[in-house]
């Protein structure tokens, strides 16, 4: 295994999330929607997972509902919201493609985001005054942490010109990139709506986590038997919810300390790697950024070129998203924060997590260092 | 050696990877996403990307996909589009062979520390009894793409690999059967990548540039007829000039871009006894010195047009012109005309037919 510096795409489970889950891929397999008593114990443990999500969310056990993960989440929010209510739906500029092609899809407004790469706060009010009675703003999504760069978006600014200039819109978050790096009580009060992919925190993939407040109503994506209160059909992927609560207890349990441990480990990557290199640029200033992100620029390379070299040295780390062909995309949230196409063009994300250690962060200064020196010869 | 393969989710670069690997090199297999519009057909549609992807995987190399699609852009599809403009009939697979898989890439294989960049084109590189390496047709006649390759010089030559070069297309699908590459059986691409089916070569260009009427007139400047598009018109064509049946059939013999006009006239029109070719690279610079003394050549203006016997007149390293041994059908401005030496076996150099008459 070589050093794995791509916690944001995804991360590595957590032991105890597998050991939960694994007597329910065995032998606990019945379906819990069933009346017998092998379906109520899958229920009752379907049912002690949603308490525990909810108290590491602050929300009511009720308004937690299962999904297959953000990118539905962020779906069912926003195309949820416009089907319910009609009006508009807003999001910033630099947000994750499930919410940005989302709004788009629905001839939605995107808003600018200011040179850090969260909402620009000024444009975001003028879009929501600027709407009228006929076409209200119904949904406002705002990511509460960047997914390229890692820059924190303020939430407490966000809801409050929210509340102000749309007080009827739903204001969804894609909290994705959060979970690991912020506690979520405290930006659940904050928001009617929460979306959290379980693999970005420990988890399985294919498995979500959606906050639904007690009175906002959204149009279900999926119908069906009705589970999750006729707010999400389908068969409960029970293994898959129950290591997502555990991972998402382990993580918020362990977060203070990781976060101290994790900052450090960052900031000696990226002070490492400039002290050795001419030509880089941080791209968001620390205080903007969660931990787990060291976002750089190497002036006068291109990033697929790098990622090569860095695959060779065994350093996985990633650049922009890719397209469906698997070819990197120029990325729209440097684009979003105004950053020269000569500085984006040689984009590294390099995301740390749970298992990141010193010696991963010695090995990938020296293979970058080394990449970057061959890439400008 | 450690070899870069160009993969485009074909049969032939699928077996080239295949080839490589068996020889014992170090392979890495690259598809290159060129044209992200809309596409039927394209080389780089996500399918033939899962095709790569797939194929490489079951040989047991990585695989990649690096973004050239600004570069298309720049050198393939926004100077397609210019041609038409101009009256140029273009040729984008050359131009994507001379930008983007022998320049580009070969460049980034360099940087990334590769000795070599390896494509599944039915051509060889072969060293004469000189030492000096030959861009030599592949070993099948039918499917032979030395021509759409002629570009590469001998400091690319030295960097290129054509490991199915020796081989028949039929070899070629037979080692893809027996490896169970899902590629085996997909039909050879034929047409323009960023060109869909659907809409074609008029949807394409009307979608870029405005179309200019023109008049159809005869040789005389009498009127004959009229087109819709003048930038849809090509030297030879016989159909859709809007002029009515009977009598000796009549062609396009030169299009009149600054007058919008198209003059037609008999086949023998058609004919001329020379044609001027630019921009022209040699395979090996020696061969400008050897054409001076012997000027017989054999010349190629199609992808699978015969090759035709003539002489070369050399003005200077980059523009000769080629006197037909017997008259020949005019080739269109911009198309690909290429030099062979007489035994009808080796690339001496290639270039753009000119719209100088």
């Amino acid at each position: 295994m070589g050093t794995y510096l791509d916690h944001a795409a995804s991360t590595p489970m957590r032991a105890e999330a597998i050991e939960a889950m694994t007597p329910y891929l065995d032998h606990m397999y019945a379906n819990p929607s069933g009346s017998h008593r092998f379906a109520r114990e899958a229920r009752k443990a379907l049912d002690e997972a949603r308490d525990l999500v909810a108290a590491t969310l602050g929300c009511k056990p009720g308004e937690v509902v299962f999904t297959s993960g953000g990118t539905e989440g962020d779906n069912h929010a926003i195309l949820g919201a416009v089907r319910r209510l009609g009006g508009v739906a807003v999001c910033p500029a630099a947000e994750h493609h499930a919410v940005l092609h989302c709004v788009e899809h629905v001839n939605g407004v995107v808003v600018r985001v200011n040179n850090v790469g969260t909402v620009d706060l000024d444009d975001l009010q003028r879009v929501l005054e600027a709407a009228t009675d006929e076409q209200p703003i119904t949904v406002v999504s705002v990511m509460a942490v960047n997914n390229e760069v890692g820059s924190i978006t303020p939430m407490r600014d966000v809801a409050r010109i929210v509340r102000k200039y749309a007080p009827n819109a739903i204001l969804h978050t894609d909290a994705v990139q959060a979970a690991c790096w912020m506690d979520l009580r405290e930006v659940t009060p904050l928001v009617d709506a929460m979306s959290l992919s379980a693999h970005k925190f420990g988890g399985p993939k294919g498995v979500g986590v959606m906050v639904i407040k007690t009175g906002k109503n959204l149009e279900p994506l999926i119908f069906g038997g009705g589970q999750e209160r006729d707010r999400r059909s389908g068969t409960h992927n029970v293994s898959g919810i129950i290591a997502t609560a555990k991972a998402l207890e382990v993580t918020d349990k362990t977060r203070a300390e990781e976060m101290v441990r994790v900052t450090k480990l960052r900031d000696r990557l990226v002070d490492e790697i400039r002290a050795q290199l001419d030509g880089v640029l941080d791209t968001v200033p620390r205080e903007h950024r969660v931990p787990g992100v060291a976002h750089l620029c190497f002036s006068g390379l291109e990033n697929e070129a790098l990622l090569f070299l860095l695959d060779q040295a065994d350093v996985y780390a990633s650049a922009a998203s890719a397209c469906a062909s698997g070819a990197m995309e120029p990325s729209h949230v440097l684009e979003a924060m105004g950053i020269d196409r000569s500085w984006s063009n040689g984009a590294l994300r390099l995301s740390l997590g749970h298992t990141t250690t010193d010696a991963e962060i010695d090995l990938a200064v020296s293979a970058i260092v080394s990449a970057v020196n061959q890439l400008r010869r | 050696m450690k070899v870069l393969v160009a993969m485009s989710g074909g049969v032939d670069s699928s077996v080239a990877a295949a080839e490589l690997k068996a020889a014992g090199h170090e392979v890495v297999g690259v598809t290159m996403r060129l044209w992200g519009g809309e596409s039927d057909t394209g080389c780089c549609s996500v399918s033939d990307v899962d095709d790569a992807r797939r194929v490489a995987q079951q040989l047991g190399i990585d695989h990649l996909v690096f973004n050239f699609s600004d570069d298309f852009n720049t050198h393939v599809v926004a100077p397609y589009v210019q041609a038409h403009v101009d009256g140029i009939t273009p040729n984008p697979c050359i131009e994507c062979n001379r930008h983007l898989k022998f320049d580009r890439l070969s460049e980034r294989a360099r940087l990334l520390g590769f000795d070599a960049v390896a494509t599944g084109h039915h051509a060889r590189i072969e060293h004469d009894d000189e030492g000096i390496l030959r861009l030599t047709r592949g070993a099948d006649d039918a499917k032979d793409q030395s021509y759409v390759v002629h570009m590469l010089d001998q400091n690319e030559l030295a960097y290129t690999m054509f490991p199915v070069g020796h081989m028949t297309k039929a070899q070629v699908r037979e080692r893809a059967v027996e490896l169970g590459l899902r590629t085996a059986t997909k039909p050879d691409s034929q047409d323009v990548c960023f060109i869909s089916k659907t809409g074609g070569r008029e949807t394409f260009l009307g979608n870029r540039i405005p179309f200019r009427k023109a008049e159809v007139v005869n040789e005389d400047g009498s009127p004959a007829g009229k087109v819709e598009a003048l930038e849809l018109v090509t030297i030879g064509q016989r159909k859709g000039l809007g002029i009515p049946g009977g009598g000796p059939k009549q062609y396009v013999v030169d299009v009149d871009t600054p007058n919008a006009r198209v003059i037609i006239g008999e086949e023998a029109r058609l004919y001329c006894e020379s044609l001027t070719v630019d921009k022209v690279i040699w395979s090996d610079l020696r061969d400008i010195e050897r054409l001076l003394k012997t000027s017989d050549v054999l010349v190629q203006s199609s992808a699978h047009g015969n090759a035709i016997p003539a002489t070369v007149e050399i003005w200077n390293e980059f523009s000769v012109r080629v006197i037909w041994n017997e008259p020949q059908r005019r080739i269109a401005p911009g198309q690909s005309v290429v030099l062979y030496n007489m035994t009808n076996k080796y690339v001496l150099g290639g270039g753009i037919a000119s719209a100088k008459k």
